[in-house]
């Protein structure tokens, strides 16, 4: 039994847990207590005494937050000496603090004007001391700093430091002239600043404000809670709208994000307002677009489709379903192609990211997705990064790692580019892209001959070890090394330091998955964790990062050519007849085709005729652009719904307004599984239509009628014929979500998968040999090309793109190439290059670094017409994902 | 102390190693630094936080709190003149202000020239000698205008 502290605020008996405060014990019973410095996510600081109380035993006033009650303590919150000393404090505070409320940029946002008011201090100075009087630093794109009106709470620094791991705030000077700024207060130039603007958002004055676009004043703003619709995090913020504008976003103290977002999460949402919004739906007449009536569109879309069935059959159709839209709007689409089109043609951008990841972990254990929460995070003592660039593309998640390595978690990072994170891991082993597997079975080789494995976990729950054991012992370090192009002691120590973990937890991403070979990179993982015990334990397992904000739901409902919603194989008879029966339609049995090898890539046989997308724009994601340009050529009539004119769109013969996600209600799965809500904030732009109401309505004039009045019926539909959402509603995930399995509507859903047994029963050990790219560099290409995301940008900038001070951060496409190659092509820095495959061509600006390999370079893929250009469509044979990660390459000067 | 003297951040690195794995390495560190060059250079600071893994505002908080650590580089002489309370009572404010009008810079900047640095004094506890001076860290006592006077110069023609 816990010891509890009895004690008594305000003459009312409490209880407080151990090393609980007599804030939080307040907090925790609302009883109001002021604080500028406190803030519940890290150590306090007692800086800013406002917090303070009357204690029974001690004659003088001491600060709750730091305050550990001891048994019958009586405490006063509320005493006229406490109210004086805190009027003092705001006296004092308020002295040297400009007076400028009427025209300040926080009026109606700030801890001092609040407090001001509710202990009457008057705004005339009691105390004659010099004002703060400092430069403002406008460095920073998104916000500016204006010491003048700190109040020095230090809540900024500790944040940036403590919370987000980067650092890039400090107190200058001291005394009254202390000031918070940027290293050597020289502005952004030396700062290691990422632009999360979480400073901002913990700020309680107006110190640090965020570069605003539009004139507003609080009182003229609302809020609507929702869900960032940037990556697989899932974190939760308010939408601060003035009307129907969006003017800001503030992040919510709450599961997964614990108040932190990234810059795409807080300042990229200018998007959402963009004049260039699509505002009504567009018929191709001769090549040019004509605004048209939804009416004159969807007959036109009606009439395609029936002359479409009627000449060529159902295998002529085919539907990009998107990992941007809900799920259930991915639902309806994909019921929308199995029953109005018959087909089970339907796959999206998944395909291109985690296929591999859901086959691989699938035949291992039974399911493909993130084993822990993100929750979990903090609390690993190894943190094992291969094949992700957490901090950029995950960053809030990237926060947290840092946050367990505070706490003494050792980091490990293999990757071919020494990103931010290698630079702060206790091991980092760089390695050439596509040797993952020479590299894990390395490592494993060395678990085994060391004996570090876990022969109970083995023997217990899994099968297979010995044919896989056999592989193993082929790979001695030495042996991998050379594959890698690492050091023997780097995979021998990063085996030991992985084994020695009790609760270590393997993060993977597209370096991992994107391989004409990536199926064995996951398995090969799954090898690891399972040898090491690492796996279905808290803060212990296998976490494939998804990239979107609705990837894993997308999947989970369906948007896939194999599985109904629920992963329930479509070529199963009992399958179909469950869906036959639920949607009351005849349904087809064979497996549909996926996204590269017909759809986007159908040049070839030209079998589809017929493509519907929504909210994706291959024409810029997918490999090898030009062979994707001819297919949507070829096809006979394409309709594009999204939220812009993408690239895709320009290809369109109908083009439909979709709203954004600011514009209506729904749910997002993230990385973790967690189901949660999106909430409709402002009234769809334009003419524009959510997705979910497009599509329902052209089931319903196609002669399918869908009546759902509101999304929430539509997930009652799901979780009626999807086992692991089958306990989901809207009233269960109104607060914080549901982690998937929940299997019933009291199941308080899963957080960590594979306890005690592996979904699918015993944890299968596959015996892989390294294989390598297909497409080595030769003679003719004899540069390696990898790709990968950057921070500031989303994957192709339909988003991103459309924020101003984003693109000035990242405006073009550019490559990362070390100095020795860079000097073997006589290149500068910033010099325009052409960079050539055997696909295509593209150009990039050199930027030249010391983090990258030789004879290897990088280019992000969010261009258009970039580095698709020159990637390789070779596929991996179990799941279609194509080899994105490694092609070889040729730099060509432009003279 | 070594004025203007280059960077060498291969050569500084060996001597943030010998300190690496002490409890509190930083302001030894800081002080081997200001030894050196006569302030904290930036590329300076920035080695540090590479090498300690504290970040570099952290680094920078650090050496700008202190009066004995400089940030920006300091004169090739560095007259300090103890502001303290007893050498304060026997006239060092008016040497203070004398020598602040005759090298035209406040206390904490240095001459145009690059040749003087008033860096601030407090108490060196030679109080019965006062008031005291420092020149690049030695006292002189005893001190009136005159005196500093021909001090400078002498300093000047060197």
């Amino acid at each position: 039994m816990e010891k509890l502290i009895k004690f008594k605020i305000d003459g009312v008996e409490y209880n407080a847990k151990e090393n609980e405060t007599v804030l939080d014990v307040c907090k925790k019973n609302d009883i109001f207590i002021p604080t500028f410095c406190h803030d519940d996510r890290f150590a306090s600081e007692a800086a800013c005494r406002m917090c303070l109380v009357e204690t029974s035993n001690s004659n003088k006033l001491m600060t709750s937050c730091t305050l550990i009650p001891t048994e019958g303590v009586e405490i006063q919150t509320n005493s006229d000496i406490v109210l004086e000393a805190r009027q003092e404090v705001l006296k004092l505070t308020w002295a040297s603090h400009p007076n400028d409320c009427v025209v300040c940029e926080a009026d109606g946002n700030c801890k001092l004007q609040d407090y001001m008011y509710y202990y009457d201090i008057p705004s005339e100075k009691e105390y004659n001391i010099e004002v703060r009087d400092f430069e403002i630093d406008d460095s920073n794109k998104f916000f500016y700093i204006d010491p003048s009106k700190c109040i020095l709470c230090g809540k900024c620094i500790n944040v940036c430091d403590q919370l987000v791991g980067v650092g890039a705030l400090s107190f200058n000077e001291r005394g009254k002239d202390t000031y918070v700024s940027f290293a050597f207060n020289k502005g952004m130039d030396f700062s290691t600043c990422v632009s999360c603007g979480n400073c901002v958002s913990v700020c309680p004055t107006g110190a640090l404000v965020e570069k605003s676009h539009t004139k507003f004043r609080t009182k003229e703003t609302r809020k609507v809670r929702t869900t960032c619709p940037y990556c697989g995090v899932g974190c939760q913020f308010n939408l601060v709208l003035k009307g129907d504008t969006v003017v800001r976003v503030d992040p919510i103290n709450t599961t997964p994000n614990e108040g932190l977002l990234c810059i795409k999460g807080k300042f990229a949402y200018r998007y959402i307002n963009h004049p260039n919004r699509l505002k009504s739906p567009l018929i191709k007449k001769n090549g040019v677009f004509y605004e048209a009536t939804w009416e004159e569109a969807y007959t036109l879309i009606v009439n395609k489709i029936s002359q479409a069935k009627k000449t060529y059959g159902s295998s002529a159709f085919a539907g990009l379903t998107s990992a941007k839209c809900t799920n259930e709007e991915n639902y309806l689409f994909q019921k929308f192609m199995r029953i109005i089109f018959g087909t089970n043609n339907i796959d999206h951008c998944a395909r291109l990211c985690h296929a591999s990841t859901v086959t691989g972990l699938a035949t291992t254990l039974g399911s493909g997705a993130m084993t822990n929460s993100i929750s979990e995070v903090k609390n690993h003592d190894v943190i094992f990064v291969i094949g992700s660039n957490t901090t950029e593309t995950h960053p809030v998640i990237g926060s947290f790692m840092r946050q367990a390595k505070k706490s003494g978690a050792k980091i490990i990072v293999a990757e071919p580019r020494k990103i931010d994170l290698a630079k702060e891991a206790d091991l980092f082993v760089q390695i050439k892209p596509g040797t993952n597997v020479a590299l894990l079975n390395g490592m494993m080789n060395v678990i085994y001959n060391e004996n570090l494995y876990d022969k109970e976990f083995i023997r217990k729950r899994t099968e297979n070890f010995d044919d896989f054991i056999k592989v193993v012992k082929q790979y001695p370090p030495e042996r991998c090394a050379k594959i890698c192009g690492c050091s023997v002691d780097g995979i021998i120590e990063a085996a030991r330091i992985y084994a020695a973990g009790e609760k270590a937890g393997i993060y993977y991403a597209m370096g991992i998955t994107q391989h004409s070979n990536g199926t064995n990179h996951v398995k090969s993982i799954a090898n690891l964790a399972m040898l090491t015990g690492n796996i279905g334990k808290e803060s212990s397992g296998i976490n494939p990062l998804r990239g979107q904000n609705n990837v894993q739901g997308a999947c989970d409902v369906g948007g896939l050519p194999d599985v109904y919603p629920g992963y329930q194989k479509v070529h199963l008879p009992e399958v179909k007849a469950k869906f036959e029966k639920a949607w009351g339609v005849k349904l087809s049995d064979e497996i549909g085709h996926s996204l590269l090898s017909h759809i986007t890539h159908g040049a070839k046989d030209h079998s589809i005729k017929f493509l519907y997308i929504m909210g994706e724009n291959p024409i810029v994601s997918d490999p090898d652009i030009t062979n994707v340009k001819e297919a949507l050529n070829n096809m006979n009539f394409i309709v594009v719904q999204d939220i812009f004119l993408t690239e895709t769109a320009q290809y369109a013969d109908v083009v439909l307004p979709a709203s954004s996600y600011a514009e209506k209600d729904g749910t997002f799965t993230n990385t973790e599984r967690r189901v949660q809500r999106i909430r409709k904030a402002l009234d769809p732009i334009g003419d524009s239509k959510p997705d979910w109401v497009i599509i329902q309505e052209l089931m319903t004039l196609l002669g399918y009628p869908q009546h759902f009045n509101h999304p929430s019926e539509i997930m009652d539909e799901i979780a009626s014929l999807s086992p692991i959402y089958a306990g989901i509603n809207y009233d269960r995930i109104d607060k914080i979500g549901l982690q998937w399995p929940v299997h019933n509507k009291n199941h308080p859903g899963t957080k960590y998968l594979h306890k005690d047994k592996f979904s699918r029963g015993l944890g299968l050990f596959t015996p892989i040999e390294y294989l390598g790219a297909k497409e080595l560099p030769d003679d003719e290409y004899p540069l390696t090309l990898t790709t990968g995301r950057v921070l500031y940008h989303f994957h192709t900038r339909t988003m991103t793109g459309k924020c101003t001070r984003i693109n000035e951060l990242v405006p073009n496409n550019f490559i990362e190439i070390n100095q020795i190659t860079a000097k073997k092509y006589k290149l500068d820095d910033m010099e325009e290059v052409i960079i050539k495959s055997r696909r295509g061509e593209t150009t990039a600006e050199v930027h030249i670094t010391d983090i990258i390999g030789d004879n290897i370079i990088f280019m992000p893929f969010h261009f258009a017409d970039g580095a698709n250009m020159l990637t390789n469509v070779v596929l991996d044979e179990t799941c279609d994902i194509p080899e994105l990660k490694v092609a070889a390459c040729e730099i060509v000067k432009k003279s | 102390m070594n004025h203007l003297k280059e960077i060498d951040l291969k050569q500084f690195g060996i001597i943030i190693d010998r300190f690496k794995d002490i409890k509190g390495p930083l302001i030894p560190i800081l002080h081997e630094a200001e030894n050196l060059y006569g302030y904290i250079p930036i590329e300076i600071q920035n080695l540090i936080s590479q090498k300690l893994k504290i970040s570099n505002a952290e680094i920078n908080g650090v050496a700008s709190f202190y009066t004995m650590f400089h940030t920006e580089p300091t004169g090739k002489y560095q007259i300090g003149i103890c502001t303290g309370t007893t050498c304060h009572l026997n006239g060092s404010s008016k040497l203070l202000k004398h020598l602040e009008q005759s090298l035209d810079i406040k206390e904490g900047e240095t001459t145009s020239d690059g040749q003087f640095t008033i860096i601030p004094v407090k108490c060196i506890g030679n109080c019965d000698v006062g008031p005291n001076i420092t020149v690049d860290g030695r006292v002189h006592n005893n001190m009136n205008i005159k005196k500093l006077d021909k001090i400078i110069e002498d300093l000047s023609k060197r």
